[in-house]
């Protein structure tokens, strides 16, 4: 990876941060503007610690958790009222964090914003039907 | 239907409880015992977000939960009573009513010795799980449903390194 300033964190349960962060940059080659966090074990005051000290070291002030009910996503929402300021994008999926991962948008909040609508509107169904 | 799953898990609500205990459970509502949540609304909303619609959650302190738990009992729906903590589910077992208890999540902390990759205790949390039972309540350490429940000797004895 290039050296690249980091814009958001993502975070999730067992090795989904590694994983997606793995497939943006496979796909763009700009999996280095995202931070994994991986919270295996850790309690929930502990992902709080975990965030904050990633956001202040970082700077980031953008958050991609994987589930809305997840610990992270309780964690994150706890160290944004904390900070004072941020964004955190539950719900997180591939197409979110391409689009993310290659906008333009010199604020990291709005091309959080922008990528949380590319990501919903990204999810289709599909039917078999016999030849 | 009644409460179907009595939890320890010092995450409170989180994708364990939500999806992968609720969603074969068919949960309809999380009983959820935490002093310093039902006295915080901004906690309350909180976990009330990470629920999806028809999902309910009731928050208690545990000295107003412990009488009610018999009316919970009783609701057509299926439920699920967690507290974040042995202390907290030790005063409902004692209370009586509950007979089994499921420790789903208490993690590292400073003081803690690893029992299992997702249960870590300090000396008197084991004692407090051994008064559970001695209360009559079977305890068993499970995450997930797919996982084995653990029995609380073999939890006990058992030491894991991170």
């Amino acid at each position: 990876m290039s050296e690249s300033v980091k814009r958001a964190l993502v975070a999730g349960h067992a090795e989904f941060a590694m994983g997606m962060i793995s497939a943006v940059e496979q796909i763009t080659g700009r999996g280095d503007v995202l931070v994994p966090i991986q919270v295996r074990g850790l309690c929930g005051d502990d992902i709080r610690k975990v965030l904050y000290d990633a956001m202040v070291e970082t700077g980031v002030r953008v958050i991609f958790t994987d589930l809305q009910a997840g610990s992270c996503t309780m964690a994150a929402r706890r160290v944004l009222r904390e900070i004072g300021d941020g964004v955190l994008v539950a719900g997180t999926n591939l197409p979110m964090l391409l689009d993310f991962a290659l906008s333009a948008n010199a604020s990291a909040a709005e091309a959080a914003v922008s990528a949380a609508e590319r990501g919903r509107a990204s999810v289709s169904v599909h039917t078999g039907s016999p030849a | 239907m009644t409460l179907v799953l009595n939890r320890i898990d010092d995450r409170l609500i989180h994708g364990q409880v939500v999806v992968g205990w609720g969603q074969p459970l068919d949960v309809k509502f999380i009983v959820l015992v935490d002093d310093a949540v039902a006295a915080s609304e901004w906690e309350q909303e909180l976990y009330r977000m990470g629920v999806p619609p028809g999902m309910e959650v009731r928050f208690h302190s545990a000295a107003d939960a412990a009488p009610l738990l018999d009316g919970y009992r009783t609701e057509a729906r299926p439920g699920i009573l967690l507290t974040g903590d042995i202390a907290t589910m030790c005063s409902l077992v004692e209370h009586g009513g509950v007979r089994e208890v499921n420790v789903g999540g208490i993690h590292h902390r400073t003081g803690r010795i690893q029992h299992l990759r997702y249960v870590f205790l300090t000396p008197e949390e084991q004692e407090a799980l051994a008064a559970l039972a001695r209360f009559g309540a079977v305890v068993t350490a499970q995450d997930v449903p797919a996982a084995r429940a653990v029995p609380l000797g073999e939890l006990l004895a058992a030491r894991e390194s991170a």
